[in-house]
Formats: structure tokens, sequence, C-alpha cells
């Protein structure tokens, strides 16, 4: 099955198209113009990259998050309209699983930690698992120093993943055993959503369009700026 | 001549998605005029606790209610998806958050089916919503789009050829309503809710200001809503009914005032109205009246074409299609999208 796969849930946004020979074309971009921008072009071109026509895709993948809202709704919203239009099912997967399976050959406990902006994160641990990774914590969101605390707390070597990551280093740095994935894979790729979302898709693990819900981990900001409406 | 001469180039069918604010919307038109339906799935209930628009809680409506407008939408107008020859999109100006759901969506559906994406300022659709009910309406009119977020006295010679006559210094005409309902505690959106009391109250009650009656086209309603706030303060006995009828005959004697004076200046041939605020029923009589004064025809599009839709959307991307083509695949929203007006020094088409 074709799969097209739409992520952009942190700085970066990017396309992928894979088929049952592994990923067919991807495309990211890291910098400069926005997400609603680019979705749209990059998806025509990966579809002339892998010599296939759109309506030969089987089912949408989409990066649901957690991740910075306007890009990720901008992602999902395109994607829910991609596969509305061509009357295919959906895959949902998380931001966090995406980095953590791009680190997924190592024995260390893996900490996913997407930058969540206001100094904080949203973060979720993993292990390595036969085939892929395994989520064994709740994603959440907190500061730095929360998921710092909870490090220290454990006594196994650790490999961090994401932007938040990094961006926090100074933090992480100070802990032993703590090792921070490098800069090329900070950010979720749309090849590892499209490979995640091959295997949901062979144990047939769809939901329809309208179904898909974002992850946010936070309850909206309800302050309405009079002055500035 | 009449806006809608009508060349014969397809596309005919096109679906609009209207997602600028608290309005979750997507209709299908036939050419320039025929709505063929259209959906609005209306967010109120969940702002109304905070008294405005919370634009993080609109975003997330808009993700999740968009699909099924629009698939409801194209099954209302008896088609297949196949069938949509265009899609057409608000690009702003609106919620940043709001208008990229929208942009994003029609992007996709436009790419996957093979046809045009055309932006739409939202403006421009509201100028157009009179033409979906009255096709032929003489140019030039004078429009008075007044909503929650804008305030403007336009005249339209011809489709895409508008000139700015007046508009706000300050807050919107519904931003009025809405300060001042919330100021009295009346509930949210403050239109209806003044504009039902307003009609047990008596309008020369309390002779609230009349700011920049006579001075040019542009409007203040800021003052204005500062006095009543000040008076309730001073007079916290009142009749509620009372000061909500005199705060609407306030601001209703600047708008129509304004509005006839235009038409009168600019030869226009009609006043229509426009914006959600064309819903209030004090307005939409005076405005009549005033028509009949001058003699000029007056229209007054139906309360739901007044509000935001996305039949508007449609038609006007419809007629965007005929002037300038497709937009393309990289569009973005923008939440300050000017309408381009032509200057006063030009002539008349
Ligand atoms: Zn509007």
């Amino acid at each position: 099955m074709l799969i097209l796969g739409i992520e952009s849930a942190t700085q970066q946004v990017g396309c992928a198209l894979s088929g049952h020979e592994g990923v067919l074309a991807s495309a990211h971009s890291a910098r400069g113009r926005r997400h609603a921008e680019t979705i749209a072009p990059q998806i025509q071109f990966v579809t002339r990259q892998a010599r296939i026509e759109l309506r030969d895709v089987g089912c949408v993948a989409v990066d649901l998050g957690p991740g910075l809202y306007t890009g990720l709704r901008v992602g999902i919203s395109s994607a829910m309209a991609v596969a509305y239009a061509l009357g295919v099912p959906m895959i949902g997967v998380s931001s966090l699983d995406l980095l953590a399976f791009a680190v997924r050959h190592t024995n260390r406990l893996i900490v996913a930690a997407i930058d969540a902006r206001r100094s904080e994160l949203f973060y979720a641990f993993y292990r390595q698992v036969p085939g892929g990774i395994q989520r064994v914590s709740e994603a959440q969101v907190g500061t730095p120093d929360d998921l710092a605390s909870e490090l220290l707390a454990t006594s196994e070597e650790v490999l961090l993943v994401g932007d938040g990551a990094r961006r926090y280093c100074q933090v992480f740095d100070q802990l032993q055993k703590t090792e921070i994935a490098e800069q090329d894979l900070a950010h979720p790729s749309a090849a590892s959503l499209v490979q995640l979302a091959h295997a949901r898709a062979l144990r047939e693990e769809f939901v329809k369009p309208w179904e898909l819900k974002p992850i946010y981990l936070r309850v909206p900001d309800a302050d309405i700026n009079w002055n500035t409406r | 001549m009449t806006a809608l001469e009508t060349p014969q180039e397809t596309p005919a069918i096109v679906l609009g998605i209207e997602t600028s604010c608290d309005e979750t919307a997507a209709a299908v038109v036939s050419g320039p005029s025929a709505v063929l339906s259209s959906v609005i799935s209306s967010q109120v209930d969940l702002h109304a606790r905070y008294g405005g628009v919370v634009p993080e809680i609109a975003s997330r409506a808009h993700v999740e209610l968009l699909t099924p407008v629009v698939a409801q939408a194209v099954v209302e107008a008896g088609l297949s998806d196949h069938d949509v020859e265009a899609v057409a999109a608000t690009a702003g100006p609106g919620l940043i958050g709001s208008l990229l759901v929208g942009v994003s969506a029609a992007k996709s559906l436009a790419l996957v089916w093979d046809v045009p994406f055309v932006a739409v300022n939202h403006l421009e659709a509201h100028l157009y919503s009179s033409f979906l009910e009255e096709p032929d309406l003489e140019l030039p009119v004078v429009v008075l789009l007044v909503s929650g977020g804008h305030t403007l006295l336009v005249l339209m010679e011809a489709f895409g050829r508008y000139r700015l006559i007046g508009q706000t210094l300050d807050d919107a005409a519904g931003e009025a309503f809405d300060k001042v309902a919330r100021f009295m505690d009346l509930g949210y959106p403050g239109g209806p809710v003044i504009d039902r009391l307003a009609m047990t109250g008596n309008p020369e009650a309390v002779a609230f200001p009349r700011p920049m009656y006579e001075d040019g086209y542009d409007f203040s309603f800021s003052g204005l809503k500062t006095a009543v706030v000040n008076h309730v303060r001073n007079n916290p006995d009142l009749d509620v009914p009372d000061i909500a009828a005199s705060f609407q005959e306030a601001v209703v004697d600047v708008l129509i005032h304004k509005a006839r004076k235009a038409a009168g200046q600019y030869g226009a041939k009609g006043l229509c109205l426009a914006g959600g605020v064309a819903a209030n029923s004090s307005l939409r009589e005076r405005l009549l009246d005033a028509c009949v004064a001058a003699g000029i025809s007056g229209f007054l599009p139906s309360r739901s074409m007044c509000t935001d839709n996305a039949a508007m959307v449609a038609a006007a991307g419809w007629q965007r299609l005929q002037l300038d083509g497709p937009s393309p695949l990289d569009t973005g929203a923008d939440p300050n999208l000017p309408l381009p007006f032509i200057r006063s020094g030009e002539p008349a088409a």
C-alpha cells in the first residue's frame, strides 16, 4: 500500500511516500517559508519524485503532536483533507514516537523531548523492543528541571532526543550517564512517519479523517486580549 | 451593467471554505450566484463563557469540524466530490491560526482533485454576499459592511473595483455591541442580546453621543462605548432595555446617516448591508427607510448571508478565478490581508 506521510509538529515540515519496498521519496524543509505554504508543494514534489499518482495513495499518515500548535494544525488539516478527497483511511502517530523511533538502535532508556515554548518541554520515555520502540510513560508537559529530576531518579543510561533536549542541553549536560542525540535527529521526520505507519497499516489500525485528534497536552489559553482584537 | 456578466468559462462548480473567525463553514456554488449548499457550524457556544472569540479554542474547533462540514456541503449540493471544479478559501483577514486550517485544507482538496485553488479576501466575500440573493442589483452600490471585526463604507463600482469611503478609526460596530453587552453582563454575542432588549426599551431614554456624526465618512465607536459605561456606572438603577435601545439607536443613527450621505454623494443606485451587525433589526429597518427616502434601492441579505458563511467565499472565489485565475499552492494566510481599493483620484469604471 502507498502511504503519504505529513509531518509538521516542530519548526521542520516534511512529507514522505512509502510503498511495500520502503520509503519511496521524502522532502523536508527546516527553515524559510511557513508550514502552510510548504506542504502542498511538498506533496506534489514527493509524488513526482516517486513517480506515482496521488490517487494511488491508499492511506494518509500524519504526526498528531505534541508540538507547536499552529504548525501541527496545518499538517493535520492538510492530511485530513487529502484523506477525505481520496476517500482513504488515516493513521495518526505521536511526534514523540517518531523521535524515539529514529534512535531505536540503543539499549539505553530513550527520552523524546520537544520544545513546547514557554520554557517547557513535551516529553515521554521509550525502550527498544524487537522491531521498534515502546513508550513506557505517558506523554507530558513539564519544565526542563522537571525532566532533569525524573532522570536523576533513574540509575539507567539515558539517550535524550529532540529539539527540546537540545535547546535545554545545559540542564541535561550536568546529568551523569546522559547523552543528547545529534541535531540531525532533533525533529520528527516524515520518513520515520511512513515507516511507523506502514507497520500499523499491516495491522489495519486505521481511523477515519474526522476521528483524528491532535495531541495538545495543554488546555487552550483562554485569555482574550481586548486591546488587540 | 451588473457585477455578474458571466464569461463563458469554466469552472462553474466552486467549493468555498470559511474559517477566518468562529464559524466553520463550507458551501458549493454554481457560477456567480447559484448556491447549491451552505453549511455553517457555529462555535459561538464554545466562546460564550469567555465573552469573545478565543483564538486557540477557535483553531482547535476548526480542525475538528472542517472535514465533516466540507463532506456535508458536497453531499447537500447533490454532488460527488469529483464534480467540484475549483476550491476557494478565505486567506484573510482574520485569526491567523484559524485561517491556516481552512487554507491548508482547501489547497489539499484542490491538489487531490486536480482543480484550481483560489484564495479569497474575507471582506470581498462579504461585499459580494448581497449579489448571491439579488444577482441583478444595479451598480454602483454603497455597501455598509459592519461586523465584530470591521466597519467599512465601500463604493462597489464593479466586481473587483471598490472605493473605500470610510472606516472605523477604533472599535468596529459589532465590537462596541460586544463590549457594552459584556460590561452590562448581558451575555455573548452582544449584538443579538442588545437587539432583543432594545425592542422593549425607549431609544430616546438616554441621549448618548453620535460620534463624528457630521464629520466625514469615518466612524469611531470607542467613545460611545465609554459613554455607555460611564452612564451605567453613574446611574446603576437605569432600565436595561432603555440603555440597550438608546445605545443601539446611537450606533444605527451614525451608520445610516453616513451610508445615506455616501450614496448621495457618489451617485449610488443602491445601498447594501453586509456583515454580522447587518442582522440587527433596527439597522435593517432604518436602512430600508433611508433608501425609500432617497429614492434608491436597498438590499438586505438574509441573516444567514450577513454573518460569516462560505457561500459568499465560493462566489467571490468564482469571480476571482475569472479576474485573476488560480492562486499558487504555496499561498499562505494573512491576518491583515488588505482589500485592494482603487484610489479616489482614479476615474470610475
Ligand atoms: Zn466576517
